[in-house]
């Protein structure tokens, strides 16, 4: 198991991020693939915005973009039809074999 | 670049049952074998096998049970384009002179692993296809105002053309309005709007100029040849085009020195309705604003100039063969060898084949 999977196995979404260009790495990875240096280890920004969305039994999920070039699909938590753009708070992750990502909607 | 072409084929049923993959590979070889003039397996260069199967060393053993010893024997996976991926390869040791003839053999069982790609961590535990399905469907509807009529035209249109094709997995004839009352996937996706796994496995053979004379005297060449692949990871996609599809069909028309309008035939990616919708504007087949007039029109009208073998949905989706039975199709269209399914004039053709939510495209243009 490495860090990312680790750290969201309890709770923390963490990213990496390029120490010379700044850039984050996703998936994320221990060197930056554009320049090839170190990356360092960051939380995650826990607000993102909805790409898009659809629904499965009852249950909203989408495209949520939670920083530049960092988006992840998850389970889209709200009692309305969301809308695009919409910005949504990381609610809960973890990890058991996959990543999970539950946001809830941020009312406008 | 010495002109290579397409000698010979054998395909498979497509089918629910769990047949060995060895055995599905061996059946598709077979029949090149008993339909191909002057063939025999001492003249076979190379055995490259297309498939997800985690069975090992298959080139090898495909090779031993159709008593050929090659030269060059490997497997290929690429996902759902590993077929056309292995076509290529075997293209590219001709070309390079270090083969003249190579079969090219793809399968693989229903329940296969390759559905899921499990590395892809950005899908979180929405790993399955049906949730990238739902994304590019609902950007389509957003962007277009696609109704559910209208991505329901494409499965109905490729379940009717499935229906001639001897090799299909579905034979049934779905009307629209079945597709649209079909059990509800996703908000945006009915089990219609959806390809099937199954089981199935498609051969050709490759050969060079100099050879191919021997085998057949209708060869189909491989004119055109474009690839791309943007990610492995389905998030950095653009929802509203498939863009390593545009990259691709770019290269392979300046390769053919083909333009779009010429394109007779298609054999096109239709995992999901969407993707016929997008393939056929990102190929530069119709305008992007008239994707669903297009489909309608050919549906209303019988044209098959679209997966007229079925496609994906229509045919079923045994992912290590389907690049390789769109290239039987296409070959088949354009040797007028295409019984029910014959489009008539056909010059050249079109397979478009992708993989893991169209990160990655392969483009051919094929010509008699």
């Amino acid at each position: 198991m490495n860090k990312f999977e680790s750290e969201l196995k309890n709770g923390n979404f963490v990213v990496s991020e390029c120490i010379t260009c700044k850039q984050i790495v996703w998936p994320t990875s221990d060197f930056c693939n554009t320049c090839y240096n170190t990356t360092k280890w960051r939380n995650a920004n826990n607000i993102g915005r909805i790409i898009e969305f659809s629904k499965k039994n009852n249950s909203f999920f989408g495209l949520i973009e939670v920083e530049q070039n960092l988006r992840v699909m998850g389970k889209i938590s709200t009692d309305k039809i969301p809308e695009i753009n919409q910005k949504v708070k990381l609610k809960e992750c973890s990890f058991n074999k996959t990543p999970k990502f539950i946001f809830e909607v941020i009312p406008n | 670049m010495k002109k290579i072409g397409i000698a010979g084929y054998g395909s498979t049923k497509f089918s629910k049952n769990e047949i060995p993959i060895e055995e599905l590979l061996v059946e598709s070889t077979k029949q090149i074998f008993q339909t191909t003039p002057n063939l025999s397996q001492n003249l076979i260069d190379g055995v490259i096998i297309s498939t997800n199967d985690n069975s090992k060393y298959l080139g090898a053993i495909i090779s031993e049970r159709t008593g050929i010893r090659p030269k060059i024997s490997h497997t290929i996976e690429h996902l759902c384009s590993s077929g056309t991926n292995a076509i290529i390869s075997a293209f590219s040791y001709i070309a390079a002179g270090l083969a003249d003839v190579i079969l090219v053999s793809g399968g693989d069982v229903i329940g296969n692993p390759g559905q899921v790609l499990e590395w892809d961590q950005s899908r979180g535990d929405l790993n399955h296809p049906i949730y990238w399905g739902s994304m590019f469907t609902k950007a389509h509807k957003r962007k277009f105002n696609t109704t559910e009529e209208e991505l329901a035209i494409v499965s109905a249109k490729n379940h009717k053309q499935a229906m001639d094709n001897p090799n299909s997995y579905s034979h049934e004839p779905y009307t629209i309005s079945q597709i649209m009352n079909s059990k509800i996937i996703t908000d945006d996706l009915r089990i219609l709007d959806c390809s099937y796994p199954c089981s199935g496995s498609a051969s050709v053979l490759l050969a060079s100029e100099d050879m191919i004379k021997k085998f057949t005297d209708t060869p189909i060449w491989i004119s055109g040849i474009g690839q791309k692949t943007t990610s492995a990871s389905f998030t950095k996609n653009d929802l509203t085009n498939l863009s390593s599809t545009i990259s691709a069909s770019k290269d392979a028309y300046a390769m053919s020195n083909t333009s779009s309008a010429e394109i007779d035939v298609a054999e096109v990616h239709d995992a999901f309705s969407v993707c016929e919708l997008m393939a056929v504007t990102d190929l530069g087949l119709t305008e992007e604003s008239s994707s669903t007039e297009f489909i309608r029109n050919l549906f209303n009208t019988g044209d098959r100039k679209i997966n007229p073998r079925g496609g994906l949905i229509g045919s079923g989706h045994p992912l290590g063969a389907t690049g390789i039975s769109q290239i039987i199709e296409i070959t088949q269209q354009l040797q007028n060898n295409a019984e029910r399914r014959q489009i008539p004039n056909v010059k050249k053709g079109l397979v478009h084949n992708m993989s893991a939510a169209a990160t990655s495209s392969t483009v051919l243009i094929l010509e008699s």
